[in-house]
């Protein structure tokens, strides 16, 4: 692993101060791709062939949709995966299905059940990175589900332990990273959402991701993303954890946790979400650059990620994208005020 | 030693597949989307197909006591106050430690009776004439909530006991018991002081209704001094979730013995696997083994809301609850 986030600046980064700017990892899908899918579902006419180009050009189009809005590291918006436990558990042996269950609202999610010994038959996010790096100009993040929120938000009727399921998973977690790795991956973030609803066993996420990243070669950069929780409860075991960035929700609440950070040194870089994405309103630039001033509070600007929140496929494509160009304009006007001194390191107007 | 036993759930349904999909399109899928108390007619119309369904089904799967099932609580236990019109919605919030959430509910003026729940236990009494009612309890609901208005947790827990008994008390005559729901007393357990407060609430709720009242706490078990005050309150009965700690749960019933009538949480609200009737007969069998004192009757049923499974399996466990109590009446 490696702090060395220079190697994300682009080329043409306009300022000398280098706030990366990146998502978390979902992306709403064209409307035309849910219809295709529905096509494909129904129907023999639309075949797997027609399907696997349908992905593809959503893929290629997210990836660049994310590089005109400026962002300096991006990902292809999760187009071939459908929801972040099922996507995974379709690919992992001893998982069966049973129907959607509610997340909350009208949102739900086919949360599966464990009912054997968990197995790697096939590699889960491979086509998904080369396919994005071949068609990106910018670095590519890979967002992977962790092993203890795929232990927790499945049924276990197999293990009676959701610790030994979550070792389990994440030796498998590890096999994947490493072939990603030897793809060319250089950017993995572990999503762990799972480990805000039971943040008592930050020990066992801990160990969790020793052995996720056992074996990894130099330059890999692996963060870490939990949200939707109470993370004086995490916090600050979390400087413990083997990665080198923590990427938090934090606008959804208007910041009023930021201060659990504020207390000890903050060892990883901080990813700041800066945008909420269970709000359809664009946060204006002016809003924005006040939340990522919030995040200097904790970290130095070299040590500063601005993402949004968490994923964003639940809004709709226009408001996501006003959102995600707000977002980087905001992190180039910071940057432009801390070149200039109008701020100073902390976020403080000078 | 003879149990009564009584196969019924505590509520909190997931939605039927059609209506599932159908409630989505209708709503959609913001914060913004949810539940107001003043739904547009086609969305009614969908609630109250689901209320027909689900009395049907608990009937067909022979449950003893049925339940209205609560589809429309977007908010889950949070839903009596998301809905009142002195309360506003704040952000979404993590519900307890779940993969679910809610808006929190902000109280900024007096909670008055608002008739929410008692209009859909109504409706569900047109189908069926021996209901029963499920409510969050007053620590819980206040626990899920902030307060702007009553200024101290005190007389906020007051406040929202004074609530839930107006609630109560317009409800129609075919609700026979109310169960009032209290994973707080596990998840934030309260300190001593707090406890005889909260004894008060729940008796000020009890007092609002004929029905039979039944306090169940699950994900975990009451501390003993709270359980104490629990066994002294007007209520008729206890409930105890035996499959997240039995141990702690049967140690309460052998320390301090039980009311005559329990509700024994001996099916997973949480997890796929069904019971078998051996198991669940098993779940309650040691329990009443344990206590120090006579169960007459027990009301078999999920530890939790079984919002948490699939519609398939939810079905088999109100079939499983029912098989397992079959000719044990």
């Amino acid at each position: 692993m490696t702090g060395d986030r220079e190697r994300f600046r682009p080329a043409d980064h306009p300022n000398d101060h280098f706030l990366l700017t990146t998502v978390v990892g979902s992306y709403p899908k064209p409307t035309w791709l849910n219809r295709a899918r529905d096509l494909h579902d129904d129907s023999s006419a639309f075949d797997d062939e027609a399907w696997d180009e349908a992905v593809d050009d959503a893929s290629r189009l997210i990836t660049g949709e994310h590089e005109r809005a400026g962002l300096d590291v991006v990902c292809d918006g999760e187009m071939r995966r459908e929801e972040m436990v099922e996507f995974f558990a379709r690919r992992i042996g001893g998982y069966e299905f049973n129907g959607p269950v509610k997340v909350w609202g009208h949102n739900y999610f086919d949360k599966p059940s464990v009912v054997s010994e968990v197995t790697y038959d096939e590699p889960w996010l491979r086509e998904e990175y080369e396919f994005t790096a071949d068609v990106a100009e910018r670095p590519v993040k890979v967002p992977i589900t962790g092993p203890y929120t795929l232990a927790s938000w499945s049924f276990d009727e197999a293990y009676g332990s959701d610790e030994t399921l979550a070792y389990e998973l994440a030796d498998l977690v590890n096999e994947e990273i490493a072939g990603l790795v030897a793809a060319g991956a250089r950017y993995i973030q572990i999503d762990e959402p799972a480990l805000a609803t039971t943040p008592d066993d930050h020990a066992v996420v801990g160990e969790c991701l020793e052995r996720i990243v056992t074996g990894l070669p130099d330059g890999v950069r692996i963060g870490l993303h939990v949200c939707y929780g109470d993370y004086s409860r995490i916090y600050p075991e979390l400087n413990d954890y083997p990665i080198d960035e923590f990427d938090v929700e934090l606008a959804n609440g208007d910041y009023d946790q930021l201060d659990v950070f504020t207390g000890d040194d903050f060892e990883p870089d901080l990813g700041l979400g800066v945008v909420d994405v269970h709000t359809t309103d664009v946060e204006s630039v002016t809003e924005i650059e006040a939340n990522i001033r919030e995040g200097l509070r904790v970290v130095p600007p070299e040590n500063l990620t601005v993402s949004p929140d968490c994923g964003v496929k639940l809004l709709p494509r226009e408001v996501a994208r006003s959102k995600i160009e707000n977002m980087v304009r905001a992190a180039r006007n910071v940057e432009n005020d801390l070149d200039s001194g109008a701020i100073d390191a902390g976020g403080r107007t000078t | 030693m003879y149990m009564d036993r009584l196969a019924t759930t505590v509520g909190l349904f997931p939605l039927p597949d059609g209506q599932r999909e159908r409630l989505a399109e209708l709503k959609g899928h913001q914060k913004s989307d949810l539940i107001d108390g003043n739904e547009a007619r086609a969305t009614r119309d969908a609630y109250a197909a689901t209320r027909r369904h689900y009395i049907d089904r608990q009937r067909e799967a022979g449950l003893d006591r049925l339940v209205e099932g609560q589809g429309r609580w977007d908010d889950l236990l949070a839903h009596p106050l998301c809905v009142h019109e002195n309360v506003r919605t704040g952000g979404i919030v993590r519900y307890y430690d779940n993969n679910n959430f809610y808006r929190e509910p902000i109280v900024t003026d007096e909670l008055t009776p608002s008739g929410d729940v008692p209009s859909e236990l109504s409706a569900a009494a047109e189908r069926c004439d021996d209901l029963g009612a499920v409510l969050p309890g007053p620590y819980s609901l206040a626990g899920l909530a902030r307060d702007e208005h009553y200024g101290s947790s005190a007389a906020f827990l007051d406040g929202v006991a004074e609530f839930l008994a107006g609630e109560v008390a317009a409800f129609p005559d075919a609700v026979e018991t109310l169960t009032l729901l209290e994973p707080g007393f596990a998840t934030e357990p309260p300190d001593a002081e707090a406890s005889e407060r909260i004894g008060d609430a729940i008796d000020t709720v009890a007092a609002a209704t004929d029905a039979d009242v039944l306090v169940h706490t699950y994900w975990g078990a009451p501390d003993d001094g709270l359980y104490r005050r629990l066994l002294d309150t007007d209520t008729d009965g206890l409930g105890y979730d035996l499959v997240t700690d039995p141990e702690a749960a049967t140690t309460l019933a052998a320390e301090h013995g039980t009311p005559p009538r329990v509700l024994l949480g001996v099916v997973d609200g949480q997890n796929t696997r069904v019971e078998s009737r051996q198991t669940i007969n098993d779940r309650a069998d040691r329990f009443a083994k344990c206590a120090t004192t006579d169960v007459d009757a027990a009301y078999l049923t999920p530890n939790t809301g079984l919002f948490h499974l699939p519609v398939g399996k939810f079905e088999a466990k109100l079939d499983a609850l029912a098989a397992a109590t079959e000719g044990a009446r």
